[in-house]
């Protein structure tokens, strides 16, 4: 198709679309108001089960099979990309001598801030229930961490302290445990992914029920994903090279 | 005017398919399909928003926003993060095969 064909395509498309979004949004109930159904609903069974944070229990509990569709998809786009970034038959990883030199202040900060980043992903992910984060949040603060040792050290230090094996069978040990976890409800209750555990007092570490074990399922998932998906994208920059 | 959160939402879905008309470099694109995906947190956020109202969270003082839409906008924020992984993986691959990123330059049949 010509670049003008195309534009004419576009138009034609955004006026219709953009003409069915106008209409659509001028019945819109006015931006800021007082009625919210939803929430009506969500905030007291949240809080009925030992849930303060009310997004936490929605994704864990309350809606918990979609977020098995929405770490699946996680899944199968970390798998995708894996298998997209994997050195070709004329490829080699080869790792380059001279890795350049890191400024002294970007050391000392990475290496200061590679524990804080640490405590901070595990209090977002175990603590997902009770106050705002949860394991999606926490899994990237956690990735996070590990690269950090990329940019303060070197990508030789990185490749040695984080073994990707490791991290794919962690990926799809988490991934697992979720649906496990949906299994037993099933079995126990008649109901896949049903709160199970003891929902315990409200405020507690131990509370919410299953909330808190899917919470640390997804942010072990989360973790290694990302871990996985930049290991790819490294490799790719860093270390994959064409042989001939 | 109390609809111009959604409006706000509409622009971007269309403003960023624009962008992927526009492109001349597949990155671009790629950056693009992720403006037109973040119209929908824009309007599911503001669908659940209330003028005073504090974060979900219990013990906040005071009515709390819709935590559904919520909740919804987490899902989607990590769909379109994984989907942006994704497509950079191919942009990689296509880079390396066809040693351009115009998608202009890709419109030929490859066996």
């Amino acid at each position: 198709m010509t670049r003008s064909a195309r534009w004419i395509v576009f138009w034609l498309g955004a006026g219709g679309v953009g003409a069915l979004i106008v209409l659509a949004l001028l019945k819109m109930p006015s931006f800021g108001g007082l009625v919210h159904p939803y929430r009506e609903l969500s905030v007291p069974a949240a809080i009925g089960r030992s849930a303060p944070n009310i997004v936490s229990s929605v994704n864990f509990d309350q809606r918990a099979l979609d977020t098995l569709g929405e770490e699946t998809i996680l899944l199968g786009s970390v798998v995708g990309a894996a298998a997209l970034l994997r050195p070709s038959k004329d490829e080699r990883e080869q790792l380059d001598q001279d890795e350049g030199r890191v400024l002294e202040a970007t050391k000392l900060l990475g290496y200061l801030m590679l524990p804080v980043t640490l405590i901070v992903g595990l209090d977002v992910v175990t603590h997902g229930h009770l106050t705002p984060g949860g394991g999606f949040q926490g899994g990237v603060v956690l990735a996070t961490a590990v690269h950090l040792l990329y940019v303060a050290g070197s990508y030789r230090m990185l490749r040695r302290v984080r073994p990707k094996t490791w991290y794919q069978v962690a990926e799809a040990v988490a991934g697992g445990a979720f649906v496990i976890l949906g299994l037993v409800g099933l079995l126990l209750t008649g109901a896949f992914l049903a709160n199970i555990f003891p929902r315990g007092v409200l405020g507690d570490l131990f509370s919410s029920g299953t909330v808190f074990y899917l919470n640390v399922a997804v942010g072990a998932e989360v973790t290694s994903g990302v871990v996985v998906l930049l290991s790819g994208f490294l490799a790719q920059a860093l270390s994959v090279r064409e042989v001939r | 005017m109390s609809l111009l959160p959604y409006f706000v939402a509409g622009w971007l879905l269309l403003i960023g398919c624009f962008g992927v008309v526009r492109s001349r470099d597949l990155i671009h694109t790629v950056v693009c399909v992720a403006i037109a995906q973040s119209g929908t947190y824009v309007l599911l956020l503001s669908t659940g928003f209330q003028y005073g109202a504090s974060a979900p969270v219990q013990g906040a003082p005071g009515p709390v926003v819709d935590p559904v839409v919520q909740a919804l906008t987490l899902t989607d924020i990590v769909v379109s993060a994984t989907v942006t992984a994704l497509l950079l993986a191919l942009v990689i691959q296509i880079a390396k095969r066809t040693d351009t990123v115009d998608p202009d330059k890709l419109d030929e049949l490859r066996g």
